[in-house]
């Protein structure tokens, strides 16, 4: 281990991380080539390119790409910076189109990254090969509709990466009821902070009855016992590589069970719209059951995590700045009005003025703040270190409100930061 | 008595004048700056919708769209239950603002209300930090029971598809 090694070893313990972590630029710098660079990265959900030659823009860490998907319905993921001197060939956040022309001097590149044409180009000499100057491609690979790339040609499959992760993902899926899920809109927005500080939340379900308040107070009765997520069995579970998975309301792991339970009241007026719309009553109860989403958030190192009934993805714009952005999901050709409730459901909680998300927002920047003090202190994560002694999900899961998540993610930060 | 009113008089389109109408905005506007959420929801028609989408495009209806706020009066009352509360760190302390509502057009007259167009700069200031936000602003008005009422008000800030900011107070 060399002495750079050797100082990110010493900066990450078992029950605690340095808050240099927090607001190092040095260290930012280092965790863009050695994480971000290194590992697999959600760019996409399939759904966001679902026809031929549409595309999303998205970021590999600081690095801005294009998302596209090919006549042949190959997905790929380009570095969206022309190879003659650098513009973007995309401004876009989506669309359709068949073809990405610099606007400089017009070199012109297929869906699939590949140089089409460059003007007047009896001006290059004659071993120019248009072949060598393609958009660069990342490598891509799609687990259950989720699309990550990687700058990495030697990095594990993703199958591999994901690992145990992969049957929660697949769990996760099961809230389109049947119909696929379907991204139906993002809520982005900024705060300035850390990346890691977002990346922890998702695994907090500690903070959850404290910075909710307003949110669970807004609820019925009834969907707020659902969300009171203390002493009610929940866990949490080191998938390995950096992921878990915090299980916050045990009943809502499987949508597809459980199908004959009472129909809540806050859904009782979509089961009758819906009856009234012709659906069967088996329907009806597998759309009612997924419309709120899982009861669980899957942490997937380092960007991204399905989260109960979104996705949530974060990116980090500088040390102390991070975008997050909150996609909502529907049901791919589903009803509209479950759909509707769904989206309802979202702005809810999520989003810039939601119940919940602005004051997320505001403790992480009050972390940010509180962390430019005391530079020798720790940020702790001893919560739960000490594992239940009988827990009905295994013997190797930690009660739900402790931070046995942030400890997985932070082992393989040291792990790739230490490699 | 201004043009655009006596024409409308003339067509029979609109029960409410254009200048009432500015004068009860800029009330809105005033109430809103002074946390007055409560004589806020007073504004409001019982069917009236309070909608910040998520982009710029007008659309008849924003309710198969994922949006920033879309309310109906429930969710409106939730709304400033939870800011008035003091339990929502985004909200206690609330950000100070200071917005103005000026370039008021007409955009139709239609029957019964009216509906306006502006536009509105508001300043936020909280934590040493201070942040503008601009907007189009549409209200579409009513008289009940002889009082002028907020049928619907979008708010299209005009960086909607933008990453924002956590906005702990009512735009």
């Amino acid at each position: 281990m060399n002495a750079t090694a050797q100082e990110y070893s010493n900066l990450v313990k078992d029950d605690r991380v340095h808050t240099r972590l927090y607001n190092d630029p040095s260290i930012f710098e280092e965790e863009m080539d050695r994480i971000f660079a290194k590992t697999w990265v959600w760019v996409a959900h399939a759904s966001e390119v679902p026809a031929r030659n549409t595309f999303k823009t998205a970021h590999v860490g600081r690095q801005p790409v294009i998302v596209t998907r090919d006549r042949h319905d190959e997905i790929h993921v380009l570095l969206n910076r022309c190879r003659h001197r650098a513009s973007s060939v995309c401004e876009q956040k989506s669309g359709k189109t068949s073809v990405f022309v610099c606007p400089y001097h017009g070199w012109s590149y297929e869906v699939d990254g590949s140089l089409r044409k460059v003007p007047y180009d009896a001006g290059y000499s004659a071993d120019f090969d248009k072949a060598e100057f393609g958009l660069l491609s990342l490598r891509v690979e799609l687990y259950n509709g989720m699309v990550f790339a990687t700058f990495n040609r030697d990095a594990p499959p993703l199958v591999e990466f994901l690992g145990p992760a992969r049957k929660w993902i697949d769990l996760f899926m099961k809230q389109g009821a049947g119909f696929g899920v379907k991204v139906a809109g993002e809520h982005r927005f900024r705060f300035p902070g850390n990346w890691k500080i977002q990346l922890e939340n998702t695994t907090d379900a500690y903070h959850f009855p404290i910075v909710h308040k307003t949110f669970l107070s807004s609820l019925d009765q009834e969907t707020a016992e659902t969300f009171d997520m203390m002493g009610q069995g929940g866990w949490i579970e080191d998938l390995g590589n950096g992921h878990s998975v915090c299980v916050m309301m045990p009943e809502l792991v499987d949508l597809e069970s459980d199908l004959d339970a009472p129909i809540p009241e806050r859904f009782a007026e979509l089961a009758a719209e819906l009856v009234e719309e012709g659906h069967s009553d088996a329907d009806v109860r597998r759309i009612v059951r997924a419309v709120g989403g899982c009861g669980f958030n899957l942490n997937l190192f380092p960007n991204v995590a399905c989260s109960m009934a979104f996705f949530r993805v974060l990116r980090p714009i500088s040390v102390t700045e991070t975008e997050i952005s909150h996609l909502a999901l529907g049901m791919d050709g589903g009803p509209v009005a479950g759909n509707r409730m769904r989206l309802r459901l979202h702005e809810h909680f999520q989003g810039p003025m939601g119940f919940g998300t602005p004051d997320d927002a505001e403790g992480w920047e009050r972390v940010q703040r509180g962390a430019v003090q005391g530079q020798d202190l720790w940020i702790m994560l001893n919560r739960g270190i000490d594992k239940p002694e009988a827990h009905p999900a295994g013997p190797d899961v930690d009660e739900v409100s402790g931070e046995a998540g942030m400890r997985a993610a932070y082992g393989m930060w040291k792990r790739m930061m230490t490699a | 008595m201004n043009a655009i009113l006596e024409q409308q008089q003339i067509a029979g389109a609109s029960d409410i004048g254009f200048d009432e109408a500015v004068r009860f905005i800029w009330r809105e506007a005033d109430m809103l700056d002074r946390h007055e959420y409560r004589s806020w929801l007073a504004l409001w028609d019982t069917a009236g919708q309070y909608i910040v989408p998520l982009d710029c495009e007008e659309r008849a209806d924003y309710a198969d769209h994922l949006n920033v706020v879309f309310d109906d009066e429930a969710m409106r009352k939730a709304r400033v239950k939870r800011l008035l509360s003091g339990f929502s760190m985004s909200a206690a302390p609330a950000a100070r603002t200071v917005r103005s509502l000026s370039r008021f057009v007409e955009v139709s007259a239609e029957t019964p209300g009216i509906a306006l167009r502006c536009a509105q700069i508001l300043t936020e200031y909280k934590y040493a930090r201070q942040r503008v936000l601009a907007a189009d602003v549409d209200f579409h008005l009513i008289r009940t029971g002889g009082e002028l009422r907020l049928s619907r008000k979008v708010v299209r800030l005009v960086n909607a598809d933008d990453a924002l900011h956590g906005i702990g107070y009512l735009l």
